[in-house]
This record gives C-alpha cells, sequence and structure tokens, in this order.
C-alpha cells in the first residue's frame, strides 16, 4: 500500500489515483487467489478502501459531502470489477472445461431401428376406409371353413365344374365325414353375416383366402376385400356408383372410365366384372386414363338363391355383392411387381415397399398421404 | 374356345370388323383374351414339292431330296420317314428362323451332303404337336405359294374365355347367335337336313342307365370311302390348334366346335353286338385314343359292346374300335352324358379333351338327332356311302321350365330401363321364346334347351342386360355419411391396427407369411394337430395351420440373415390356428428378433429377454391391456427356453408370451440363435369397457411431492424379483406408486444361495404430507409384506 494515501491526507487527486492503482491490479490479477488478495487489500476489513470509508466519521460535513460520494464510487467500482473478474475467470474455467470435454460428434450414433408396416395391411385399411365412410362395416369369419359356407350357400352346385374354378385346400374329413377347407374367398362371410344379421345389411370383409395355385400370378394364400348389400330395393346401378367411387378414392384420381363387362359367377346374377381404364405403355401401368383396360374386380347382383340359401326371402330382397383382389390391386398401386415377393418376408422388401407408422390413411387428406 | 373370323362367317353374316366383333363379344360376356393371326409367323415358310429322294450316303435314317422350291430345284437333306417323291409340304429358305426350335437355317453340310433349306413338320411349324414327319399338304397346291394359306391358318384366330354358365358357346354357331342378339349381324340359321335312311342298322345301341346317359342316338353308314378331308377342312382345324386325321374322325371335331356338339365314330367292322352306354364294372380297363390304358370303375359311364370297353362316355373313346383310312363302315354316336358324371369321370382319369370339356358343362340335349344327321350328311358327302335309318335309346331330358317374367324386373334389379318391346325382342333373338301371361304385363318365357343355366328372372334380367350392354346401367350416387355410425371394424381388428402402427414405431418390420407350415415346425409350436393337416398341400413343407407365426418369421429371419441381412427385427399380426372349429382361430401378434448387431464404438448390452419384455409390455399397454393387474405366468410352450422365457397372464388367462427361443427349436427350424421373441394373444385381451361418455375421467393430481425410499432385501436365490416387486408394491396402497429394481448383487459379503435385491419405493402423499412417523410406518410395511411374500431378510 502506498504510504502517501492514508486517511489523514486524502484527497480528490489520492482517490483517482487509488482507484487507478486498485483497478490495474483487479485487471492484471491471473487467477481467482490474486484477485482475492486485491479484494482483501481493498475491501477487506483490513483494507485500503475500507480504512478511507471509516475516515468519512471524522470529517467535517464539507469534506464529507465532497468524500462521501467519491469513496462510495471507490468502493462500487472496485467491487463490480472484481465480481466481472470473478465471472470472466468463471467463464474461462467453463470453457476449459468443456474444450476438455468435446468429443467428435461424427462419431455414429448408436442404431435406431426403422421399422414398416406391410402393403397388404396397408391397402386393406384403405380399402375398409372408403368403404367405412360409405356407410359399410366390417365383419369377420374364420380362415377354416364349412362347405356349406364356401360353396353350397353360395350356388356352386355340388361337385359342378364350377367348383374346379376354386382349387381347393381340404383338411381330412372329420368323425362325421365332412371335411373342413380353407376358404377360397371371404365370401362365407357375406353368408355368416346373412345368416345372423336382418337386412338392411351393408357390409365388407377383408382377410386371408386359399387356392391351391402357385405361378408368377397365383399364391397359395392371397387377400380379398368383398362387400355386401342387401336390403329391398338396391339396384345394379347403385352397384356402379359404389365401385366408381371406390376406384377413384383408392387409386386417387378425380375421374376413371370404368366398363362393366357380364361374367359369370354361380353367386351372382346379373354377373359382371369390372375394367378400369390403364395406360400400359412405358412398362408401367397407369390407373385411370390410356387406351388400354384392366379388370379389377368381380360383382354382381346377389344370386336369388343365395338369399335363399342364407334364410332370406329373395321375393323381398335384394342386393349386390362384389370382390376384389387385395395383393394385385395393392401392387397395382404401389407398384409392387411380383406376388411371391409379398410373403418372402425379406426384409429389403419390406422396408422398400413399407409403410411408415406414421402415415395414416385417410380420405381428406389423399387416402396415401 | 378358339375359331377363326371365316368360321364365324359361316354362321353369322356381318360387315363387322374383327375389332368390332371382338369389342362386341366381350361385352356380351365372351372374353376374348388373344386375337392371333397366324400367318405373321409362318410368312417365310412356302410349299415345295419333292421331286426325288433318295438315300442319304452316309445315313440310315436321312434322305437327299431334290426339291422344287420357289427358290428353284433344291438339294435338301431331310430326316422324316414321309419324305418321298411327290410329297407337297413346307419349305424354309437359308436364313430362316424356325419357330419351333428357335435354329436359323445355315447352309450346311449334314453327314457331307449340304442343305440348301429345310422341309418342315407341324411342330417345327408350331402348327400341331406332330414332330414325326413333315407336313403332307394338299398336291394341288401351287409351289412358292404361302404355307399360311394352305394351312388355313391366313384366318386371325380369336380365343375367348368360355364361362362354365354358357357351353352353347363352345360351338361356333352359338357365339355367332349371341353375336347377331347384340347387333353384329344376322345370324344364319342352317336347317338340319332330312336324312332317310337306307337300311336298318344291323349293330343296335342301348342305354341301360339313363342318369348316366339318358339318350344315346347313332346311325351307321356303309360302303364309305374315308381318308384325308378336304383342305377346307384340315385348315379350319389346324387354325384352331387340332391336328387332321381322317374324314371320319375330322367330321366329328368340327361339330364339336361348330355346334358344341361332341360324337364319337367307330369303325363298325371291329364292334361286337349292340354298343351299350353304361356303368363300369370294377375289373374292367380299355385302351383310349390317347395311347394310355385306363381303369374303369363303376362310377364311370362306359360304352362297350359285347366284347369289350370301347371308351368313357362323353370323355373319351377307345383305340381298338377307332376309325382309319381302311374303315368302311362307321357307327356314329351322338348321346347325352350325365354332366356331373363326365365331370368325375374326366377328373378321376385326368382326360381333358374337348367331349369332356363340353359334356360336363351340359350340352344341348335337343340337339343330338339333328345334329347326328348333320354329322352323316358331311360324311356321305365327303365319303360316299350310305345312311341307316337311325337309332335312338332313352330320351332327352324335359326342357327348361318356363319362367314368369315382369319386365319391369330389368329397372328394379339392373336399375336400367328397357322397353318392354325391346326384352321381347332380345329374347327372340337369344332363341327365348316370350308370350304374354294372360291379363298381365307379364311374359312367360321358354329358354332354348341350350340354355338350361337359365332358371329365373334373375337369369333373364341378365341376358336384356347383357345385350343392351351394362354400358346402360347408370351409376347412381353412392351414399353419403350421415350422422353417427358405429366404428366399422370391430375391437379385434382395430388392435392389430394399432399393433401394426405400434411395433412398426418401435422399429419392426412387418410381414405377412403363409397361414400355413410344415407340420413339424408347427409341432415345436404346440401345433401339428391332424385336425388342421392339409389333405392337399401346395408342398410337403406347407402342409399344417400354424399354431403361431413365430415358426414362419424365425426361418424368414433366418433366409434373411443367409443373404447377409442379419439382426432382422419382424413381425406379424395375423391369425393362429389351434383347432378346425369357429372359435379355434385367433388374432396374435407374433415378434421375432434375431439379434446380429455391427460391432459398435460405444458397446450396447446384448439385447435379451429383457429388451422382448420391455417391448411385449409397451405394446400391451398400446393395446389398452391393464398392465398393473398383469402377472408373471411360467412358460409354458416348447420353443421357450427354459430359464429364459416367461409369460404374462391377466388371472389365470395367458395374454402373451415372451423369451428366448429353444436352441431345439431352432434347431428343428434350420434356425440359428439366438433369437428372441414374444407373442401376444390378442383375444385374451379382455374388451374395452363400454363407457356413457368419450370424456375421460378427471385427472388425480396429489399437491404433495412424491418421496423415495430405498430397501435391500436378501433372499434365497429362487425367489422371484417380480413377487418381491409386487409384494412392496401392494403393501401400502395407493400411497405407493412405483417400485424400483435397480440392484440385484450376489456374491461378497452375502451366504452361497442368496442374493440381494434392492428397491426404491415412490410414495406419494395425497391428502397431507407425511410425517415421519407415518414414512416408518410405511416402511415397516413394506418390509412385512416382502418378508412375508417372499421370507426376505432386511439386508443390513
Amino acid at each position: 500500500m502506498d504510504a502517501a494515501v492514508n486517511a489523514t491526507t486524502i484527497s480528490a487527486t489520492n482517490v483517482e489515483a487509488l482507484e487507478r492503482d486498485l483497478i490495474a491490479r483487479i485487471d492484471a490479477s491471473a487467477d481467482d487467489a490474486a484477485l482475492e488478495a486485491v479484494r482483501v487489500e481493498a475491501l477487506g476489513k483490513q483494507g485500503v478502501v475500507s480504512g478511507l470509508m471509516r475516515t468519512l466519521g471524522q470529517m467535517s460535513p464539507d469534506e464529507r459531502q465532497v468524500m462521501g460520494p467519491k469513496l462510495n464510487r471507490l468502493r462500487d467500482l472496485v467491487a463490480e470489477a472484481i465480481a466481472v473478474r470473478k465471472a470472466a475467470f468463471a467463464e474461462a474455467a467453463l470453457e476449459a472445461k468443456l474444450r476438455a470435454e468435446a468429443v467428435d460428434v461424427t462419431l455414429p450414433a448408436p442404431r435406431a431401428y426403422q421399422g414398416a408396416i406391410h402393403p397388404i395391411s396397408r391397402v386393406m385399411e384403405e380399402m375398409a376406409l372408403i368403404f367405412g365412410e360409405m356407410g359399410f362395416t366390417l365383419e369377420e369369419g374364420p380362415d377354416i371353413e364349412t362347405d356349406f359356407n364356401n360353396f353350397t350357400a353360395l350356388n356352386f352346385p355340388e361337385k359342378h365344374p364350377a367348383r374346379d374354378m376354386h382349387d381347393t385346400f381340404f383338411f381330412h374329413p372329420g368323425a362325421d365325414g365332412a371335411r373342413k377347407l380353407l376358404r377360397t374367398h371371404t365370401s362365407p362371410v357375406q353368408v355368416r353375416t346373412m345368416l345372423k344379421q336382418r337386412p338392411p345389411i351393408r357390409m365388407i370383409c377383408q382377410g386371408r383366402t386359399y387356392r391351391k395355385d402357385s405361378d408368377a400370378t397365383h399364391t397359395p394364400m392371397f387377400h380379398q376385400t368383398e362387400g355386401l348389400v342387401i336390403d329391398e330395393k338396391t339396384t345394379m346401378a347403385d352397384l356402379k356408383g359404389v365401385l366408381m367411387a371406390f376406384v377413384k378414392a383408392y387409386f386417387e384420381v378425380d375421374t376413371v372410365e370404368v366398363r362393366f363387362r357380364p361374367h359369370f359367377f354361380p353367386f351372382t346374377e346379373p354377373s359382371a366384372e369390372m375394367d378400369v381404364r390403364c395406360d400400359r405403355s412405358g412398362g408401367q401401368i397407369r390407373i385411370g386414363q390410356g387406351d388400354d383396360w384392366l379388370e379389377i374386380l368381380g360383382c354382381g347382383m346377389v344370386h336369388p338363391n343365395v338369399i335363399r340359401n342364407c334364410g332370406l326371402d329373395p321375393e323381398k330382397y335384394q342386393g349386390y355383392a362384389f370382390g376384389m383382389g387385395v395383393d394385385r390391386l395393392a401392387g397395382l398401386k404401389y407398384g409392387m411387381p411380383d406376388l411371391r415377393d409379398y410373403f418372402a418376408a425379406d426384409v429389403r422388401w419390406l422396408r422398400h415397399y413399407g409403410f411408415s407408422p406414421y402415415l395414416l390413411p385417410g380420405l381428406a387428406q389423399g387416402i396415401a398421404s | 374356345m378358339k375359331f377363326t373370323l371365316s368360321w364365324l362367317k359361316d354362321h353369322l353374316q356381318t360387315d363387322a370388323s374383327i375389332d368390332r366383333l371382338v369389342d362386341a363379344m366381350t361385352m356380351a360376356g365372351l372374353e376374348v383374351e388373344e386375337i392371333h393371326d397366324p400367318a405373321a409367323k409362318l410368312a417365310p415358310f412356302t410349299i415345295a414339292r419333292i421331286v426325288s429322294a433318295a438315300k442319304h450316303p452316309n445315313a440310315d435314317k436321312l434322305q437327299v431330296c431334290q426339291v422344287e422350291t420357289k427358290d428353284g430345284m433344291r438339294e435338301i437333306v431331310c430326316g422324316a420317314p414321309n419324305a418321298r417323291a411327290g410329297l407337297v409340304t413346307a419349305y424354309a429358305a437359308i436364313g430362316t428362323k424356325i419357330p419351333g426350335s428357335g435354329i436359323t437355317l445355315e447352309a450346311r453340310p449334314v453327314r457331307g451332303v449340304v442343305s440348301n433349306g429345310m422341309l418342315c413338320s407341324g411342330a417345327e411349324l408350331e402348327v400341331d404337336a406332330d414332330a414325326e414327319g413333315i407336313l403332307e399338304l394338299d398336291p394341288g397346291l401351287a409351289v412358292g405359294s404361302p404355307v399360311a394359306e394352305a394351312l388355313g391358318l391366313s384366318d386371325p384366330v380369336i380365343d375367348f374365355e368360355v364361362t362354365p354358365n354358357r357351353p352353347d358357346w363352345l360351338g361356333v354357331a352359338g357365339i355367332a347367335r349371341d353375336l347377331a342378339a347384340a347387333g353384329l349381324g344376322k345370324f344364319i340359321a342352317k336347317p338340319p337336313p332330312r336324312l332317310k335312311g337306307a337300311f336298318a342298322s344291323p349293330i343296335g345301341v342301348a342305354t341301360q342307365d339313363e342318369s348316366a346317359c339318358p339318350l344315346f342316338a347313332a346311325r351307321m353308314i356303309r360302303g364309305l370311302k374315308n381318308g384325308p378331308s378336304p383342305a377346307w377342312l384340315q385348315r379350319r382345324l389346324r387354325a384352331i390348334g387340332l391336328r387332321p386325321r381322317n374324314i371320319l374322325v375330322d367330321v366329328t371335331n368340327f361339330f364339336s366346335y361348330d355346334r358344341a356338339r361332341p360324337l364319337h365314330v367307330y369303325d363298325a367292322d371291329k364292334l361286337h353286338g349292340a354298343v351299350r352306354a353304361r356303368l363300369g364294372r370294377a375289373g374292367e380297363s380299355f385302351a383310349a385314343l390317347d395311347g394310355k390304358t385306363y381303369e374303369v370303375t363303376p362310377e364311370m359311364c362306359v360304352i362297350a359292346d359285347d366284347a369289350r370297353v370301347l371308351g368313357l362316355g362323353g370323355v373319351m373313346g377307345g383305340e381298338y374300335s377307332g376309325c382309319s383310312d381302311a374303315t368302311t363302315t362307321v357307327l356314329i354316336e351322338s348321346a347325352y352324358f350325365d354332366a356331373l358324371r363326365t365331370f368325375q369321370t374326366g377328373r378321376a382319369t385326368g382326360i381333358n379333351s374337348d367331349a369332356r370339356y363340353r359334356n360336363e358343362r351340359g350340352i344341348d340335349p335337343q340337339s343330338c338327332v339333328p345334329e347326328l344327321d348333320r354329322a352323316a350328311q358331311m360324311i356321305l358327302d365327303l365319303c360316299g356311302g350310305e345312311v341307316s335309318e337311325i337309332i335312338v335309346a332313352g330320351r332327352a331330358p324335359a326342357p327348361p321350365a318356363p319362367i314368369v317374367f315382369d319386365p319391369d324386373r330389368v329397372r328394379t334389379l339392373a336399375g336400367m330401363s328397357v322397353k318392354p318391346a325391346r326384352v321381347k325382342q332380345i329374347l327372340k333373338a337369344l332363341g327365348f321364346a316370350a308370350a304374354p301371361e294372360a291379363g298381365s304385363k307379364r311374359l312367360i318365357v321358354t329358354p332354348p334347351t341350350w340354355r338350361r343355366d337359365v332358371e329365373g328372372p334373375a337369369d333373364l334380367v341378365e341376358e336384356i342386360a347383357r345385350i343392351e350392354g351394362y354400358d346402360k346401367v347408370p351409376a347412381a350416387d353412392p351414399p353419403r355419411a350421415e350422422g353417427y355410425r358405429a366404428p366399422p371394424a370391430g375391437v379385434g381388428e382395430s388392435r392389430l391396427r394399432i399393433a401394426r402402427r405400434a411395433l412398426a414405431a418401435m422399429g419392426y418390420l412387418e410381414a405377412v407369411t403363409w397361414s400355413f407350415c410344415e407340420r413339424r415346425h408347427a409341432a415345436l409350436f404346440g401345433g401339428g394337430a391332424d385336425a388342421l393337416v392339409l389333405a392337399n398341400p401346395i408342398s410337403a413343407d406347407l402342409d399344417c395351420m400354424r399354431p403361431s407365426a413365430l415358426p414362419n418369421l424365425i426361418r424368414a429371419a433366418q433366409k434373411n440373415a443367409d443373404r447377409g441381412h442379419g439382426d432382422a427385427r419382424l413381425f406379424e399380426a395375423g391369425p393362429a390356428y389351434f383347432g378346425d372349429g369357429e372359435a379355434d382361430q385367433a388374432r396374435a401378434i407374433a415378434v421375432v428378433w434375431r439379434p446380429a448387431p455391427k460391432r459398435h464404438w460405444r458397446p450396447a448390452p446384448a439385447p435379451d429377454l429383457f429388451d422382448m419384455k420391455r417391448d411385449c409390455l409397451a405394446l400391451l399397454e398400446s393395446l389398452g391391456a391393464p398392465i398393473a393387474s398383469l402377472q408373471h405366468a411360467d412358460a409354458d410352450q416348447p420353443w421357450q427356453r427354459p430359464g429364459r422365457a416367461g409369460g404374462l397372464r391377466l388371472g389365470p388367462k395367458i395374454i402373451a408370451r415372451f423369451g428366448e427361443v429353444h436352441p431345439t427349436t431352432l434347431a428343428g427350424l434350420d434356425a440359428a440363435g439366438p433369437v428372441l421373441a414374444f407373442e401376444i394373444l390378442v383375444d385374451a385381451l379382455p374388451a374395452p369397457r363400454a363407457k356413457p361418455t368419450r370424456a375421460k375421467p378427471p385427472l388425480e393430481m396429489s399437491d404433495f411431492m412424491p418421496l423415495t425410499r430405498d430397501f435391500a432385501f436378501v433372499v434365497d436365490e429362487t425367489v422371484a424379483a417380480g413377487d418381491l416387486v409386487r409384494a412392496a408394491f401392494g403393501a401400502e396402497r395407493p400411497l405407493i406408486t412405483d417400485v424400483a429394481l435397480f440392484d440385484v448383487y450376489r456374491g461378497a459379503g452375502l451366504p452361497a444361495g442368496k442374493k440381494s435385491l434392492a428397491i426404491e419405493v415412490t410414495i406419494e402423499p395425497r391428502e397431507r404430507t407425511l410425517t415421519d412417523a407415518d414414512i416408518d410406518l410405511i416402511g415397516k410395511k413394506v418390509v412385512a409384506a416382502v418378508v412375508k411374500a417372499t421370507g426376505a431378510a432386511l439386508r443390513a
């Protein structure tokens, strides 16, 4: 401490010199310890600034008027400079610590697995959504069926060649001699629904179906979506309207040209197949326009025998039914070229053609978004 | 069914282009599959005549022919046994590509003699299956003229799908009738000839089982001269892929396609006694025209004479009584066979003949006699001879019953308006008789005998709609949703959808695999019961309904690994089959992880069963299962590795299983491990309670800070940690809100056979701040409950 600076010789000039000296030493302090030493010398109980503050009491009021504010300012300045210096030390220390703890952020993160929903599930949900919007409920039934539900009720004559069209998987006959089978279409669910519900009926059914067939365009297991409406006045015009609305919603096109062709199914009369316009040029099929036709589903007015076989009066009730192959329609929409890949569970295929769980199908924003 | 344009024009007077005809066929229900112009492929092939044929100097089976061709005289080496001087056949010049073999001809020596071209067989030109010899064509053909024309293949061939309800479309005349009705021209009706028999047939016919063969008609022609058919007939048959043989056989084939009328011809000189249709007898067999011998069963309808079985009625004739060029007396059979029996016989023997195809679909029984006469007349015209009186056994079944039909039904069922006059016009054009019902607007409609598929008003509506055009049916606006509707999908289906989303979000890939698997694999998962084994599987390794999707997924994971894509995380949300009863099919979610993580600079613990348990519980929670009420269950499935797997139950009901897959199971699946898996039985989850309102119950939030207390217990090694946690959790309800097990310790400081389990108990005060005394009391209750449940000692 400069001996010249003491309580008796205090003056404004001295205070300024003291301030310069202390601030310079604070700024020059190299670490917390040095800073603390300055603080004790200046502001500690025995410190020079504290000592000067004590002299105020002995001053005349006039002197005090002059020196009071000066000394107070000196004390505040020094205290603030120390705090600033201290904060700078803390910041530097933290910075050094963080720098020391730095890692290479380009190192790879642990793996997060990406899942996906199978296109078949996706497409069945889309279909259920579209028909649900048109008032169809979703009914269910087992894959292992009786001959009655799969064939007889649906007006397939006993052992008729028409049954040959469905290469059926059978189980061994049971104790009662009857043999169960794997349903060749989801139509048994229509039968079950008619047997348990009174009209009006407005339902779809979806699920696994089976035919003993395996080549490039057939797999022994495949999927169908079928629909059934039974009431007292539904006509083929209603069928046409619903299916045209479905095709537009499913393929997400504003307009689509369709064609209904006569066909034969034992369970409908009149029966039809529905074609949509498509363009096959360029190796890929585009739906909705073009100069070609693509068959996409079968349909018709429910055969009176079927209505009767299901316990309803065909004189009173009528309606329509339709059925479509989910696997093929999924391929048409989403571009899966080979049906056999659907069931191979190859992770590359599942990742490529699968759907994010966060993209929910919805009618408002476009069914596939 | 194939036919040619010129053949159609025998029955349809029309100027319509082929495109219009084909379009009209499709829109009338005759779905055209292909239009084939065979002339294109055969363009390079021309007619040639063999002038001389000499034995090849260096080969026994070859001949060196001098051939007159469009390119002048050519020396051609030919291996066909029928190559001979004077034969008119098909010639291919050097540079031609042969359709049957795909080979392009080069001039090169064959055993030392250069062949300057090739003489072709039917197989080489792909016009028939005959590879034995070169084509034998009409000697009158001009050398150099197109082979396509000579074979009648310049005529476009139309191939279309005949639906099983329309056997009348298996004849060209039937197709023409529908096209005429659809407005494409005029149907050319051709009344059958009036044949006067010159003698009574010395061979009688009989039908001994009228259910199998209701009607059997025949005529004999004697003094005929059989031989190759005229060019026009050969062309027709070749055009649709049939090989001409001789007039008698070709005439039967012609009428099979022209009139959907199968006929059969017997060489009458080879018959012994009357020809009878009867049921087969055990032990009988016969050699069919296809060269094979078939065992006859009592279910089959056979045609037999006194000496032998001559053929399978309606399916195929026999070799013995077949007609050859030497035949001079023929018995022509025109019969009506029961369709179902024909189908069954065809199926049992595996014979797929044109006759079976027609008879099993049900031909027009009324056509037996007129078409027999038409065929007899053609044979007389082509072969000469004289025809016997007709002999008929049995009788045709009753014609289709009349239908009372209200023309307005077209509107009320098909939704299209068609005037009654037009209705009548269409029916008439299709061969239906329509008379007004007395005193009503309805019609009495009688279907023609060839339309036995028409049974009621709905069938008539289809006829009218089809001919008028389905495009005339308007499209009604689809209904719009109004008001509230119940959710379209049931709880089970909705839960599968949730599960798919949840698992995909957890990083699992959804697979869809077969509902079947190999029986021995099913057995590894508790399945494989007799009732679930397919009688006719597509292959031996897909012969049993799966008791779980796990075997399929584990095998798929292994296949992926074999392809270099390990670390597969797969799931399937679909059916599992526990029996063949209605309720034996369950919705199940199967999840498989075959971990093979790549090495990482920051190693993670190896995936184990607890990863499965975590995901299983997370999924159960997503599905709305009451997680707090779940209890552990022992592993109860053979696929679960002992000591590394378990189950979760609600009361006594198992709802999920998780853990490592048993090494023996993996070995049985030819898969390498370890494989982790879990399975949730969705149908075993309780249904959500029906609630009167969508509003959720009020949220209860305590204003008081939760606090925690730690406890460490020493227990026997055999004590299940889950029991300890459960006991602690239940010690003071509802204040204890969580029990976290944070340490498992064995070793120094503990006796052998003991372990220490440390838990952190969270206590959430509800009504007031808890005093130290309160908390001590809760602690004591925890200790008491744990001690009681597990025999634990509080660790000092």
